[in-house]
Order: structure tokens, then sequence, then C-alpha cells
């Protein structure tokens, strides 16, 4: 792999460019991989990414439909935080945070991390004794965050307006090292980092079938045709279902679309991402200048990566609500994702009933800050064949026997 | 220069003058002007700074397409970013200003990028700035983000106001040039309801431009034909946005935009129902990618000939026509015709043009077939070309002095509404354009498409197919509504012009070099240039979608209106895959931007969300009310006297209650009727407890639970008569518990007997609270209410105060407690009678916090404080609420898993500090060591918190490891800092444990 620096830009720039190298090799599949990981969104690539970092393990091949990192890592509002409430969710959350924190030097990617800090508004009497709780959580569980009053609100996001006459700001928790990071440079730079170990990333390459021989994986059918495998990974977010079916089993999951849209840019106007979960709606400002803009998911099971547009309307009124001077911003562009719910709002990270074959889905709508952490997890749990302390409490059978981690209480917004 | 000219320019009124200001300059444009039209007349030719780059750029379209020509427009609270000055009306008193340099227009420090722009290719950014690693977030993207972003934030709040229409046709027509025009007559022909929406002020399209000024009569006719037909409405200044399943279809409507008064409404944002949507949208010219085509004073040609004709606006004295196509010609024709110079047409054909070229070279116009441009001279204005063959690899073969260059590289039909909703397209490959595919439209429900595309938008470039097509398009949209219409009589004759075929030119000239190919631009706005593009198929970013990712190609505010077709085809050369098999990126909505005051609508302020007030509501608000929002509802939380904080005021509340007696307005919490002959059934599923065999006249505390068996709500059931129930809910509670309930019944029980109905804003109800409640209750008129006569936990219908009430002996409080039912048009009359009764008791109300204070008192648990959506009713000690007798329960099944069953499950207890603070909202109970993820363990946590005035002392309520078993233990809670409160595990009833108050 040619590594990336300002030298190597100045060197290029002398010979117009010409030797810049694929960022990821174009491969076709090989007859068969020690694993193979299908999804070459974000997770299913960090996943292949530390099963080869952290175990050794480089004959993999990432299986993508379409074009890797078009799904739900493509499409997602970008913030990265882990202030969440049960401890297994801090965990994995944190774990993801602190490697984002230094994931462009660890893949030589610029992935632009950049942890400018998240506030969740307190708007009812409720939410602020919630956060007060989260906080306290929080703080047992090494992910730095602290309850703050309206005025230094106010003091962090200038734009916003604490005293609205419907929800008026009652105080907000903070983390400070939570922000946002470039989301299609995650997919690069981890495609980019599996190829160098030798990896195969096959793009268009659509995974019709699965095999089996006395009920342990033996690899998978495609669009290219057979591939065998010892150990298969499904990590295809709002398409588990479909692919949980072709393994011959279920999933606790509902696939809906969430929607997402961003404003013309300006120049900045606000340093940090607001979540409002009272109103529905959170908004950050792109590195471009967009107001990056998410609210709540659909309340109906679909596929088509379209939503329904009162809930553009609702986001948006929740927006101009908490920042006035949105109001004449415009649009530029709205578009759709499909999340993969649980019904306790937190992840799969499982063996499945099919020997050999492992799931990581149920990200919902907030899987893009874990990222790093969720493939950290998976890649132990395939390597190993056991979870490691990061998965334990995510396992299917955790649906069969009421375990759940709900996370419904802490974000009850999408995210 | 660009100037007005003499004579021309059917939109603007000469006898209008309107004067507004651009960077501070007073400028004089025509009422009917554009922004962009009337600084072109004013020769303010450059309008602004490209985003990367910071290159001078000046206008290069003349509608929504264009990149460039976004201003600030308006001051203070009508400040707006990012305006097309294209489609901007001028008005007296506008301000504008260009965006994005510093420290002017003409001279923008940024502009040192453009000079460093070798070392800053597509995507440098993910390949350096990544050390020292805390740069990223104060060195490098503070300045990143400073430079790039376009207008300044908008500082104030809106002053406008903004609302929604709904509507509802047959037939919604979108676009208002000619096909448009036509598709309406033809669908309205047979009576359905159509509706037309045109983005611009005027309807005729470009036929105006480029047809006989005669036609303008003919459209006048058929404009005046629809105007006159009642099932006809016509939208102007009103742009299709945006389509969306089921034929939901925004029209974004513009009200005040152009207006000098800004009375009423800015947009109105229309939500449509159309049974059948046909798009007449037109195609958008391409520009050509040639070394310098971004150099002020590079238009499109359709965009050079808009100017001359609607605004009678030279955009040059002296104008270089290049182009693929033969459209171009009429550019150069009319330019001619108006007097002005048009030194050369470069046609990159070596065929050159059909019957325009003969007109064009019989008005004397040179004709270089075969050529193209090398390269634009000048840096802020064009000040000539250099030509070279388009076939070779830029050799100048003459250079040409000019002011503007006109360039045409054919057209793409716009297709957007077509695609939002799934529309697919197809390459044709005869007119080097995407058009949609029929065979594979947007589809209803019903399986059949429903959406049609008519006239150019349809690919039908030849003028006199396109009002065939437009015909055909409105009857057969009619038919599917099942309204058949005719072939309306009359339509204008239009001849088909012998043109040539426009060859496709992705690049000018053929070989370009490099140097010309990096200074050839695809994306104005974001600086994508040609080597971009090959850069990104050369690091592998294949997909479309990557190439576009990673250059930002089509990802500024017009959204690669003009450069997505040239970029895809030199992402298609460069891969050597044809263009339909590297295919397009996702058209999305909105086709233009739209405002989000527009899209947010009425709903600001105090209407940002239904406010639900109670019949008490207005009391409230004169005696003091602190409201706090829960759900809709407005809550008094507590009730402020002169001289006291929020703290003095609840403790005073409680202490009167306790003491004597107390109102709370309760008429929030939900009332949904269950009623009908499977009512008990339905009812014994829906709680835990059993229900059925509640006999009429009693209350029953209830608990439901979630399939998955947590608790979600709880509340008092008073069973009315044999087959009706009035369930109480928590007041958050009630439109949920309301959902779920007819979840149930809609797609489980759908045969069973049984109605709700949600009749909480029905009933006022007052709480009346305090050992002297009975006595209140007897004053107003009651009788036979002793302990005996009127025992806890049933009802009676009593007449107080004249009025007729149904009255609920239960408490929330450990007091003697009454809530009072009336319909709510009498409960402020009630109210106050129980204030006048209650005068010689000091009466007075008491708020939601004193309620929860007096709750926790008791022992009582508060949904969404006790519970969390993990906690089951085992947790909190309710097994005595939960029926075994009962086969099935919602949550039963659930409850009986193994972790639901688990004997450590953290159980309800009180909670008492050892030196009586309060403990902190949510804090949780440490103990020894960490888990295997490092965190620390906890055993415990705080539910809920309170200072008790009545016990002088904090209390609380939590969850704790066999809390129940562990009665007088002291156990640690942690605080933020990390220090920890020692605490003694309780029973979580601190007040009258014995019950002796509720007699």
């Amino acid at each position: 792999m040619k590594r990336y620096s300002a030298f190597a830009i100045a060197r290029e720039a002398m010979r117009d460019h010409s030797g810049w190298k694929r960022a990821w090799e174009k491969a076709q599949p090989k007859a068969r991989y020690d694993v193979i990981i299908i999804g070459a969104g974000g997770h299913g690539l960090a996943t292949a990414y530390y099963l080869g970092k952290n175990f050794g393990i480089t004959n993999v091949a990432v299986l993508e439909k379409g074009w890797l990192g078009g799904g739900n890592t493509g499409r997602n509002t970008t913030i990265i935080r882990s202030n969440y409430l049960q401890d297994p969710s801090a965990a994995i959350y944190e774990k993801a945070r602190s490697l984002y924190e230094t994931l462009s030097q660890d893949l030589n990617y610029n992935i632009m991390f950049s942890p400018r800090g998240v506030i969740m508004l307190a708007q009812t009497e409720h939410e602020v004794r919630g956060y007060k709780r989260t906080a306290q959580a929080n703080a047992l569980q090494g992910v730095t965050t602290e309850f703050i009053s309206p005025e230094r609100v106010k003091e962090i996001v200038p734009i916003i307006r604490l005293d609205g006459p419907r929800y008026p700001v009652l105080g907000g928790l903070w983390q400070e090292r939570g922000g946002t990071a470039r989301h299609d440079a995650v997919a690069w730079g981890y495609a980019r980092a599996c190829s160098a170990m030798g990896m195969d990333i096959i793009q268009q390459c659509e995974v019709t079938g699965i095999k089996s021989e006395n009920g342990k994986v033996v690899g998978v059918q495609t669009s290219k045709g057979d591939i065998g495998c010892s150990k298969l990974g499904i990590v295809v977010a709002g398409h588990s279902g479909v692919m949980a079916d072709k393994a011959g089993f279920r999933l606790p999951i509902e696939s809906v679309a969430l929607q997402a849209l961003v404003s013309e840019p300006i120049k900045p106007c606000m340093d940090v991402v607001v979540m409002a979960n009272t109103v529905h709606g959170y908004m950050s400002q792109s590195d471009k200048g967009e107001m990056v803009i998410g609210g709540g998911a659909d309340g109906y099971n679909n596929y088509t990566q379209r939503g329904s547009f009162h809930h553009i309307e609702e986001t948006v009124r929740a927006l101009v609500e908490t920042f006035p001077m949105i109001s004449r911003l415009k649009m530029l562009r709205q578009w759709g994702g499909i999340v993969d719910m649980t019904g306790d709002r937190s992840p799969i990270i499982s063996p499945t009933p099919l020997d050999g074959c492992f799931i990581n889905c149920g990200w919902g709508t907030g899987g893009f800050k874990a990222i790093p952490g969720s493939g950290w997890a998976m890649a132990e749990l395939m390597a190993r064949g056991q979870h490691g302390p990061l998965s334990a409490e995510f396992g299917l059978d955790r649906f069969r026997q009421g375990r759940f981690v709900d996370e419904s209480v802490a974000a009850g917004v999408a995210h | 220069m660009s100037t007005r000219l003499n004579t021309g320019g059917h939109r603007i009124d000469r006898s209008a003058p309107v004067t507004f200001s651009f960077n501070g300059k007073t400028l004089k444009g025509y009422r009917g002007d554009t922004l962009a039209s009337a600084l072109l007349a004013n020769d303010q030719m450059m309008l602004g700074r490209s985003f990367k780059y910071h290159r001078p750029r000046g206008l290069v379209a003349s509608g929504a397409e264009e990149p460039n020509a976004l201003l600030g427009v308006g001051e203070d609270g009508r400040f707006e970013p990012n305006q097309r000055a294209t489609t901007q009306e001028v008005f007296n008193g506008l301000v504008s200003t260009s965006q994005n340099h510093w420290p002017s227009l003409e001279f923008d420090i940024g502009e040192i990028n453009s000079k460093l722009s070798r070392f800053f290719p597509a995507g440098f950014y993910y390949k350096t700035f990544m050390w020292p690693r805390s740069f990223w977030k104060h060195v490098f993207e503070p300045v990143i983000r400073q430079s790039a972003g376009l207008g300044k934030a908008p500082q104030d709040a809106d002053a406008d106001t903004y609302e929604h229409y709904y509507h509802f046709c047959d037939v919604l027509v979108i676009g208002g040039g000619i096909a448009g025009l036509a598709a309406a007559l033809a669908a309205a022909s047979g009576g359905a309801k159509v509706t037309l929406l045109e983005q611009g002020p005027m309807l005729g399209g470009r036929t105006l431009v480029d047809e006989d000024p005669a036609l303008a009569a003919e459209i006048a006719g058929m404009v005046a034909t629809l105007q006159a037909m009642e099932n006809v409405r016509i939208l102007t200044r009103c742009m299709g946005a945006g389509v969306y399943d089921h034929g939901y279809v925004l029209g974004y409507e513009r009200l005040t935009d152009h207006l000098d008064a800004k009375d009423g409404p800015r947009h109105r944002l229309w939500r449509i129902r159309a049974g059948q949507v046909v798009t007449a949208t037109g195609a958008i010219e391409r520009p050509l990618s040639f070394a310098g085509n971004d150099v002020p004073g590079v238009m499109l040609a359709s965009a050079v000939r808009d100017y001359l004709v609607d605004y009678g606006v030279s955009v040059g004295d002296r104008t270089v026509v290049v182009t693929n196509n033969d459209d171009a010609y009429l550019t150069a024709i009319k330019l001619v015709e108006a007097g002005l110079t048009v030194p050369a047409i470069l046609d990159a054909r070596e065929g050159g043009a059909g019957a325009l070229g003969t007109l064009a070279e019989a008005k004397g116009i040179r004709v270089l077939k075969g050529h193209g441009i090398a390269k634009v001279k000048g840096r802020k204005r064009v000040t000539g070309v250099a030509v070279c063959r388009q076939t070779g690899e830029g050799a100048v073969t003459e250079e040409i002095a000019c002011d503007a260059v006109a360039m045409s590289g054919g057209w793409s039909p716009v297709v957007h509404l077509w695609s939002h909703c799934g529309g697919k397209l197809l390459w044709d490959t005869d007119q080097a354009m995407f058009r949609p595919d029929a065979t594979r439209p947007p589809r209803g429900s019903d399986g059949e498409a429903f959406v049609r595309v008519a006239g150019i938008a349809n690919g039908v470039m030849d003028l006199d197919a396109v009002l065939d097509d437009a015909v055909a398009q409105g009857l057969a949209a009619a038919q599917a509504v099942g309204q058949a219409g005719t072939t309306p009589a009359d339509l204008p004759a239009l001849t088909a012009r012998d043109d040539r075929p426009t060859e496709p030119v992705w690049l000018m000239p053929a070989s370009a070099k490099r140097d010309l190919r990096a200074k050839a631009w695809l994306d104005y706005q974001n600086d994508v240039k040609v080597t971009d593009v090959q850069l990104a198929a050369q690091e592998g970013y294949e997909s479309v979608e990557h190439a576009k990712r990673y250059t930002t190609l089509g990802m500024a505010t017009d959204q690669g209106k003009l450069s997505n077709i040239n970029g895809l085809a030199i992402l298609s050369g460069a891969l050597d895959t044809p263009i339909p098999q590297v295919g397009t990126t996702t058209f999305r909505p909105p086709y233009t931007p739209i405002s989000m005051g527009s899209i947010a609508g009425e709903a600001r302020g105090e209407t940002f969300q239904p406010l639900r007030r109670t019949p008490m509501h207005a009391w409230h608000e004169a005696n003091g009310a602190v409201f706090e929002p829960v759900g809709h509802w407005r809550r008094p939380y507590t009730y402020l006297r002169a001289g006291e904080d929020k703290h003095a005021a609840v403790e005073r509340e409680i202490i009167q209650t306790r003491n004597a007696l107390g109102l709370l307005d309760a008429s929030t919490l939900g009332k949904l009727i269950v009623k009908g002959p499977d009512a008990g059934r339905f009812m014994d599923m829906m709680y835990t407890n059993m229900m059925s065999n509640l006999k009429p006249g009693k209350c029953r505390y209830g608990l439901m639970c979630s399939e998955n068996g947590f608790l979600m709500d709880d509340g008092v059931v008073a069973k009315w008569d044999e087959d009706t129930y009035l369930c109480h809910t928590t007041t958050g509670g009630a439109d949920r518990i309301h959902a779920h309930m007819e979840e149930w019944l809609q797609t489980e029980w759908w045969d069973w007997d049984v109605w709700v109905v949600n009749a909480t804003e029905q009933y006022g109800q007052i709480a009346v609270v305090g050992p002297q409640a009975r006595t209140v209750l007897e004053k107003l008129g009651a009788t036979g209410v002793s302990n005996e006569d009127f025992p806890f936990m049933t009802f009676q219908d009593h007449v107080l105060a004249g009025i007729q009430a149904r009255v609920y002996r239960i408490s929330f409080s450990g007091e003697l407690s009454y809530e009072i039912a009336v319909p709510a048009g009498q409960a402020l009359a009630l109210w106050q009678a129980l204030l006048d009764a209650g005068a010689e008791f000091n009466v007075m109300p008491y708020g939601t916090e004193a309620l929860h204070v007096m709750r926790a008192e008791k022992g009582f648990i508060m949904i969404g404080d006790e519970t969390d959506g993990t906690v089951i009713p085992q947790d909190l000690g309710l097994n005595w609420a939960i029926s075994k007798k009962k086969e099935d329960f919602i949550g039963k099944r659930a409850q009986l898993r193994d972790d639901m069953a688990r004997p450590d499950r953290w159980k309800l207890v009180g909670l008492e500090t050892l030196n009586g603070s309060t403990l902190p909202d949510g804090a949780y109970a440490v103990a020894a060591g960490t888990n295997a993820n490092g965190q620390r363990n906890v055993e415990g946590r705080v539910t809920s918190t309170y200072h008790s005035p009545t016990l002088r002392r904090g209390i609380a309520m939590g969850l704790v490891l066999n809390g129940p078993d562990r009665m007088g233990e002291t156990i640690q809670f942690n605080k933020v800092d990390g220090t920890t409160i020692p605490t003694k595990i309780v029973d979580p009833v601190f007040y009258d444990k014995e019950g002796t108050k509720n007699v």
C-alpha cells in the first residue's frame, strides 16, 4: 500500500498525479476463503479489517451486492457518540469512539473524525432526569459526559433558541469527545487497508444462496459463482432478514426507512452536534457547510430507501423551532436508508443456528458511530468462535431469554 | 460588455423600472427582470467565487440549473443566502450581495487555492491532514470549514410566515411550457380535475424564445382556454418539488419573493395527492468541457438566447458560439439579428449543421466545422478564445477576440421528477441523452404507472412530435383516472427543424492534453474538473456513486443539473465502459432547494405542536402556575405565590394538602372507554390483573405490559356497567395506550365485539385531596359519602354544586381523596365551587411536583420513573396485581422467560441517605470491582428522589440487587464527582404505612 501523506501529494503533483494507485484492488472471487463477509459496508469492512489486524486472518473475501459503502454507511448523518445508558451499549460504543480517535492514523486514510462534541437537549423534566441518570451511568462506565445548564448549552451553540414557547431547553447531556466523521471515507479507508492485507473486496457480487452441509456453513452462491468458506459473516443491515432467510433462520428484526436531509452549504455557524429528542430532530454542520439533519424513522416496514415526506416535515419543523435561523436556509437533498430495528434497539452480534455462520445486524438508526467497535467485536467472535466481552450481551439468545439491552429509554429518537 | 438593448425583452415591462442593489451599488432593472438579467444589464458578469478554488464565476445559465450566481438576498430577518440570481425576480429595494470571498468579490485571498490547485486534486484531503492528530480538530478542519461553505448563515429569526395547502386532483401536470399546456388541455377535455404547475412566472416555456413570435398569441389562446375551464387550476411560480409514493407530490409556491411588499405568507407548500402525474419539464442544455469553460462570460447558448429574447440583454458584444448540435446556431442567428457580433460558430461536427447552418451562413456568420475551443482567454471575463481542431490535442489554429462564449453540448431531459419515486431511465444513443424508460415507470399500489412524461422531457426533441406526445400523455393520464378526453382542437402547428444530429462531445478537443483537461470544468460550483473524475477512476472509485462522492461532482446546490452527464461520460471514457453501464446517481427530491420555512409551515412557536389545555388552564395561568410540558399538555408544575421560589411553593402545597385540603387538576389523565360484549375478555388481555370479575361501581388499580413483558402503563380501571370500563392511563400514555389497544383489536382480535374511545378531553377531572375532602364534598351537596357508604376504590354519581358528577374514591397521595369527573364544559365551575367550599380549610391547588413527592412518600410507583422499558411488575413488588388465574394476558408469556425469572433482578426498595440529604437523580449504587469491559460494577440505582417536606429529609425509591432482602443495609451511591453517599435500604412506603389517613 502506497502511503498517503502531504509529501506524497506534493510528489504526485509534480507528475500530474499519475502515480496514484487504486485505493483497493479489483478482485475476482477465488474458489474458497477462510472467511467470507457478506456486505461491504462499514461494519463488514471493519470486521474484515480487525480479523486481519487482530487475528492475522487475511484469507478473507468481502462480498458486496452494489458498491462498497453504499448502504447505510453512505447515507447516515455521521454522528459519533457513546453516551449510552446501559453498560453493554456504553462499552461497545465507547470502544468504537475511542478507535475513531486514531482511525485516520491507523488506516492512513483521513476519515476526518471531528470530536467537536455532542449535546443531547433536555426539554422536559422527565428528560432532565433521564440525562442526569445517563451522566451518572457514564461516569461509572468510563464515558466522559456531563449534564450542563441551559446557559452552557447556549455558550456552546449560539444559534440555539433556549426559550421556545413550547419546549424550553432545560439543560443537556454533553459529550465533548463525541462528534462526526466523513462517512464514505470510513468505508474507503477500511477497504483500502483490507485490500492491502491481501483481502478481496468483490463488488457487484450478490449472494443468492448460502450453502451448508450437516448444519455447517460451507460457502455461498453468488452472481459471480459459488465460493467456499469455513466461516461466514452476515453484515447486511437493512437486508439482514433476507439474508438470514437464505441461511435458514429468522431474526427479530424489522426493516424501516430512516430519512435524512441537508441544507445548502453556508459558512460555519455551529461547531457541535445537537440532538433534540423531545421535538425529534438532530443537526450538525458538515465541513462543506451543509446543515445535516435527521429525525425519526418511518412507522411502517419498507425496503425502498425512500420515506414519507411527513417525516421530513416533522424533523424540519422541530429544528426550525430549535434553531429559528435555519428557516431561511433551503433543503438541498433528502434521502432514505433502510435500517434494521430490534425490539430493544440494541444490535445483534451473534453466532447463528447455522454452524460457522455469524451475524452482525440490528444497529437500527445509529450504526455508523459503532463501526470500529462493531467490527472489532465481530472479528473477535468470528475468530474465536465465542463472544468476547464487548459482544457478550448482544447475542441472539437474549431475545429468547428476555435479557434485553433496552436503549429506547435513553434515545427516544433515531440517531 | 453585457448591457440592455434598446429593444426586445418580452418578459420585462420597460415602463416599470425597479431599483435594487448589488454589493452596495444601486442599480436599475425592470419589472419582470430576474436578478440575473438585471445584473447582466448593468454589466455585472462576475457574481461569485467557486467553492474550492475561489475562482471568479459568472452566470452560466438562465434558470434553476444555475450553479454559480448564488447571492445573499435581503437583510436581517429576511436575509437568505445562496439565492439563485436566475430565479429571483427583482423588486424595489432588493438588496443582494455576492458570497464566498474575502475581502471582496474582485479580490479574494482564497483564490490562492486556484494557483495551488495542482496540490488540491480530487480527494486530496483523504490523503493528508492526519498528523499531528489533534491538528484536524484545531487547525485543519477550521481552516477548511472557513474556506468552504457558500453564503453567510442568517443571524435572525425569519420575519416571514409560511403555509401548507392540501390539494387533490385527477391529473397533475408539471411544467407550463407548450407540452405541459397541451397535456393539460388533453387531460382536462373529458372533465378530469387538472392542476398545472409552472415554476416560473410565465407560461409558454422555450417556445416563446425559440419559435416564431407569432406563436405567442396561440400560446396565449391555449392558456385562456385552460383558464376558462372550471376543472383546471393553474399555478405559476410553483415548482413541482418532489414526487413520492402513492401519487403524493410537493408543490413549492413562492408567493412574495418577487414583490416589493412582503404581505402574507412567503411560501406555500402544496401537498398534492394526484391520480396521475404528467411531467413536462423540458430539458437542460449541457456545457462543453474545454479549458477555461468557467471563465465569466462563458454561458450556455440557450441562456445567452434567453437573456436576449426574454429580457433584451446582450451578454457580450462579440459572442463566439461553440456547439455540437444545431440548436446553438439559433443563438448566433438571434444575436446577429439583434445587431450583435458573432465572430464565429465553432461546430465540433465535421458535417456542420442543417438548415440553421445554412441560415447562419446566409446571415454572414463564419462557421468553422470540426472545430472547437482549445482554451478560453481571460480571468475575470472572457477576452478571447483559442480555436483548435476538435479531433486533435488542442493545437491552436487561430485566436478570436470576444467577450462572451455561448456553448452547447446538447440537451438533457429533466427526468428528476420521473426518477424521484423509482422511474428508470434508458440511454438514447442517437440523441446522446438519458430519457425516461416508459416500460419501467413509478408504479402505484395497483401496479400501474402513475407518472408519465411529455414532450422534450420525454426525449421527444422534434418540435412537431412534441405536441403529439404531450396530447397522448395527457389523454393517457386522464384515461388512467377514468376520464376519457379528446384531442384538443386548435393546437399550434409546429414544424420540425431540419437539424443534423447532435454528436456527443465529452471533451474538447477530443484528445486534450492534461494541461487543458485540468482546466476543463465539469462541476462549476464544486470545482470538479475532467482530471478529477479521471483521477477517481484511476484510484478505483469506479462506481458512479464513488466517483461522485470522491470528487464531489454533482453534490453542489445545483445537484449536478449541468455537470452530471458530462462527468458520467468522462468516467465512462476513463473506465472504457459504456455510459448506460456506468449508470446515474440517484435523483432525490427536491428538484431545486426549497426553504426550510416552507417545510415547517405554520407550525412555529406557540403553534409548533397542538397545545392541549384543560378546562382550568386559564385559571392556572391567572394564579401563578409554572407550567411543564407533558406530551402536548401543559400541566402546572406548581403555583407560585409572591416571594416564593418553586421549591417553597411545592413544600407549601404538600403540607397544606396533607394537613387539610388540596386540589389537583387531573383532567390530563387518560380516560379510555372500553365497551362491548367482549370488553371483559379484552380487558383481561390488556391488563395483568383480572378485570372481568370487577363488579360495576368498583375500581381496580391495573397494570399493562408490553408484549415483551415490561411494564408500560398503569392506572385505575372503573367498571361503569357490565360491558363498559373506564381505563385511566398516565397523561403521557393516553394516545399511546389507545393506539396499543386499537392495534391489538384491529390485528389480532378483529372479531371481538369491543370498541375503544379516547374520552380524555370529554371530562374535566379534579382530585380533591386531604383530610377535609369529604367535608367539602358534603358542603357541595353530596350525601352518603362516609367511609362505609362510599368506600375506597369505588365510584358514585353525585350532584355537586348543581353539576352532575361521577366521583371516584381513589388516591395517589395516601390521603383521603376523591377524583371528580364532570363534562369538560362544567369543570371550571366545579373547580371554582371547590375552591369556595374549601376556603375555610385554606384550600389550594397543587401541581405535578407535589403530586410526585406525595406519591413517592407513599411508595407509589410512577411510570417513566420507576419504569424505563426494562422493568417488569415483579421488580416493583407488584406481583399482587398479576393474575395467576388468567390463561393469558399481554406479556405473560414473555415474563416466563429465563431472564425475567432470574432471582437476582434488581427490585424496588426505599432509600434513605444516612445524613438525610437528597440523593442525586439517577445515581447508581456501586459495588466492588469492574466488569469484563472495565466498567465499574453496580448493584442498584435511584429511580425517584425528592426532598420530603412531610418527613423533612431526602427520600428515594430505587431498584437494588436483592433489595427487599437487604432491609437496613447501607450501600453506597455514587456521585458524578466520584464520591459516594452512604444510604440505607428501607421500606418504600415512607408515609402512613398503616393507611390511617385514607379513611
